[in-house]
């Protein structure tokens, strides 16, 4: 039942483009999409450890700026008289990276904060972003700043008898946001349904009675940490190959509330929260630009994100699924052999 | 007493200027059920949480069948075979009973981070016996019918019950209980101890923390009295019903001379 409206949603969502035309709607549903697999990095963290990221834009700025380095090169001095020069990769190469370095990024900063946790791994994801901003803003020889970096190659897939395949239509951009978004759904939705997931549920719930049972703490959080932020930077990639210039504005704040939105309104804990809740905030600016000026805009972002959280106040997913929830069936009853001996025994 | 499983030697808990603990040892045997009793404020729960590495003592030192255990976090003393129940926060409240308790068998669970990742077969045969495994425990502490509750949902007796299945599905060689049958009834905890017996006779041994006096009476080989963050009387129970400082600890000098 679920496997069928999950599969009815990617047909319904790959057939976009057959009867969508309209260039301006396409972009903006490339560039929720992006956004979206994001959300569902953000969701990770959020939703399933109940740790809050509010720089999580970083990892994403950190994967786009990755990826369009390696595959525009760089020639940087550094100290000490050193120089790096970096001749230009494939972009492909770029998106691997990307995963790679924000992923690292990732381990730095679960491995520092997740000592303490709550209210100061808030805080230091807030400055680990403003820090990556500054450094972008300012290291003018490797990332030219604020001028930015323009003519960023779009990326290139190897198809196997068909060649090489560059993906500069909108079209082609879709289907490439749409696959990665599908792998990285079915990639949460493995993790958090294995026993690493309910590892993170745990903790979530009851760190005292995890631990007592024997999960790791700081190793759980932190794998979560690295999925969740190389995923954010997978999405940076993306970012960067299609947008095709970037610039330290990337890293700003509203981005990452936007996708903490997306996640609060779809449903944070749920898998399918953050692609309800970001098609919806991805799309409301397509829907309200004939009509309000963009400041106008933010005001109704607010009004729909207070009325939506009023009437479905765990977030639009798991609000639903709870209304339509069908009682479970019961566990199939098996005697535990070694039991019911000596039970009998006993009563003998 | 057989050969000694836990041992704690001297150890004193400071916190500040207060002494929860001063100068308290103990053991216990393999396959012993000892309990630890005493009035409220004694000292029994930080015991407990020095032995289940949630608290470090001031000085003195713990040992489980001969690994020294300080300065191991609870996650490798649970590691170690040792798994123990709370007073309060006994369940992941949001959780089915049957999802605590495959939660609870994460250490049972021996697949790579990257095998559940790609679905390999591997990682569905280990999930299936978690759930077999789930399945049984469920079944063992008599929750059968509350499988598919959210624990929170469950009475205070039932919890207590998912408390200590979750404990035993890390299949420790030893169990720490805190005041299991508080919030149980009489049926009940005449139920609980039935259970505590069968977990016993399969070889783990048994630490109990508990205010209900017939219930540790009934149950227990031995019994440690604390007061005042000492021990003030060991023994048997017959030999601790008849104890003066036990008395006296429990209802006053008055009644211990009359």
């Amino acid at each position: 039942m679920k496997a069928a409206v999950g599969i009815l949603a990617v047909v319904a969502l790959a057939s976009v483009p057959l009867w969508l035309r309209d260039p301006y709607l396409m972009n903006a549903l490339i560039t929720t999409g992006i956004f979206i697999i994001g959300a569902m990095s953000l969701n990770l963290l959020l939703g399933f450890t109940g740790q809050l990221s509010l720089g999580h834009i970083a990892f994403f700025g950190i994967g786009a700026y990755v990826s369009a380095l390696t595959s525009l090169g760089f020639d940087v001095g550094l100290p000490f008289g050193l120089r790096i020069v970096h001749i230009p990769w494939p972009p492909i190469a770029g998106f691997v990276l990307a995963i790679v370095v924000a992923g690292f990024c990732g381990y730095l900063v679960g491995l520092l904060s997740f000592r303490v946790r709550g209210a100061y791994f808030v805080i230091v994801t807030i400055s680990f972003a403003e820090v990556v901003r500054l450094v972008a803003l300012n290291w003018v020889e490797l990332t030219q700043g604020p001028l930015a970096l323009t003519n960023i190659p779009s990326i290139t897939v190897g198809l196997p008898g068909l060649g090489d395949l560059t993906l500069r239509t909108k079209l082609q951009n879709y289907y490439l946001v749409l696959t990665v978004a599908v792998v990285t759904y079915l990639l949460i939705s493995r993790l958090v349904h294995s026993h690493f997931g309910r590892s993170m549920r745990g903790l979530m719930e009851n760190e005292t009675l995890a631990v007592s049972v024997g999960i790791d703490v700081t190793r759980t959080l932190t794998l979560a940490a690295v999925i969740s932020a190389g995923i954010a930077g997978a999405a940076g990639s993306l970012y960067a190959h299609y947008i095709r210039i970037i610039d330290p504005e990337v890293f700003a704040f509203i981005n990452t509330v936007t996708m903490v939105i997306m996640v609060i309104t779809g449903g944070k804990g749920s898998l399918a929260g953050p692609v309800v809740g970001g098609l919806i905030f991805g799309l409301l600016p397509v829907f309200l630009r004939p009509i309000m000026a963009p400041e106008a805009q933010w005001i109704a972002y607010g009004g729909v994100l207070i009325v939506i959280l009023f009437i479905l106040p765990r977030g639009i997913v798991p609000s639903l699924a709870l209304r339509f929830a069908k009682p479970p069936k019961p566990i199939e009853a098996r005697a535990p052999a070694a039991f019911t001996e000596r039970d009998a025994k006993e009563h003998a | 007493m057989t050969e000694a499983a836990l041992t704690v030697e001297k150890v004193a808990v400071h916190f500040g200027g207060l002494v929860a603990l001063s100068d308290m040892n103990f053991s216990v045997g393999e396959g012993e059920i000892v309990s630890l009793i005493g009035p409220n404020g004694a000292g029994k729960t930080t015991a407990f949480n020095v032995v289940t590495g949630f608290l470090q003592p001031t000085r003195g030192a713990v040992s489980y069948r001969g690994t020294a255990l300080n300065g191991l976090k609870p996650h490798q003393i649970a590691g170690l075979g040792l798994a123990r129940t709370f007073q309060r926060t006994s369940v992941f409240p949001n959780d089915t009973v049957y999802d605590n308790l495959l939660i609870g068998l994460h250490r049972q669970s021996r697949v790579s981070f990257l095998d559940s990742i790609l679905g390999l077969p591997r990682a569905r045969s280990s999930e299936r016996r978690l759930r077999e495994r789930a399945g049984e425990l469920v079944e063992w502490v008599g929750l059968e019918r509350r499988g598919h509750d959210l624990a929170g949902s469950l009475s205070y007796g039932e919890q207590r019950l998912v408390g200590v299945a979750l404990a035993l599905a890390a299949e420790p060689s030893m169990l720490l209980l805190d005041e299991p049958v508080s919030g149980m009834n009489a049926s009940e905890t005449h139920t609980f101890v039935q259970l505590v017996r069968n977990i016993r006779d399969r070889g783990v041994t048994i630490l109990l923390v508990e205010h209900d006096m017939p219930m540790v009476m009934s149950v227990s080989d031995r019994i440690v009295v604390l007061n005042y963050g000492r021990i003030i009387a060991e023994g048997t129970p017959d030999a601790i019903r008849n104890d003066p400082a036990v008395i006296e600890a429990y209802l006053g000098q008055g009644a211990a001379r009359a």
